[in-house]
């Protein structure tokens, strides 16, 4: 019965991370491609992580809970550095393949630096009648 | 069974390496690359559980620890770099 239970974990934990390396590989564009591993890291490497907590608590006398740290690591650092890498793509503007929203056409017609650049301008000429910034 | 199990599932994740680091190779935009080296230490993790129960030994749980640790901090100083052009400001 433990034997089952074991290589359940071990096979989910197993594919669960290949499917996140394999969307890493074949996804189009780098903000897709953010959202695949991060299934690896949670429930693959999650899975196998209890399955070795399982079978070094049955096996040896006490309860091994060393894994458990990791898994605890990796649940809260796993966002933070996936947003970190968000906001650096963002920064350097990767493009995305994403449709612009319909109600946003007209302003992004420009590119995001322009738009920028734009702004700088007009701060600088208040009585310029073009209007930049985009209503929220 | 388990022994089948665990040969079965190391294959898998050798598997994603090659493809993380695959994409470590190609990936067009730095970020991608930053990504890659992310997933890789991920799936590092996963192979030094996978062999520390195939081999029997509770010895891996420090190096996987250490390499959690290590990367997550690598991942953050490379796009704290990207974002700032500076690590520590």
């Amino acid at each position: 019965m433990l034997d089952y239970l074991l290589s359940f974990l071990i096979l989910t934990g197993a594919i669960f991370t290949f499917i996140g390396s394999l969307g890493l590989v074949r996804l189009k564009d780098f903000y897709t491609r953010l959202h695949g591993p991060t299934k690896a890291t949670t429930l693959g490497v999650g899975c196998l992580l209890i399955a070795s907590t399982v079978y070094f608590s049955t096996r040896d006398a006490g309860v091994s809970l060393h894994e458990i740290l990791i898994t605890l690591f990796l649940l809260i650092t796993a966002p933070v550095s996936a947003h970190m890498l968000a906001k650096a793509a963002l920064h350097i503007e990767i493009p995305s393949l994403a449709k612009i929203p319909e109600n946003k056409v007209s302003e992004y017609k420009k590119t995001r630096s322009e738009v920028v650049k734009q702004a700088g301008r007009q701060e600088v000429n208040p009585s310029s009648t073009e209007t930049v910034k985009p209503d929220v | 069974m388990l022994e089948i199990v665990i040969l079965i599932a190391l294959a898998l994740v050798a598997a994603a390496v090659a493809m993380s680091f695959w994409r470590l190779l190609i990936g067009p935009s730095v970020p991608d690359r930053i990504l890659a080296l992310d997933t890789l230490y991920i799936n590092t993790i996963a192979m030094l559980m996978l062999l520390g129960i195939h081999i029997g030994s509770a010895l891996f749980f420090e190096a996987a620890l250490l390499i959690a640790l290590m990367g997550f901090i690598g991942t953050v100083a490379l796009s704290k770099y990207l974002l700032r052009g500076d690590i520590i400001e």
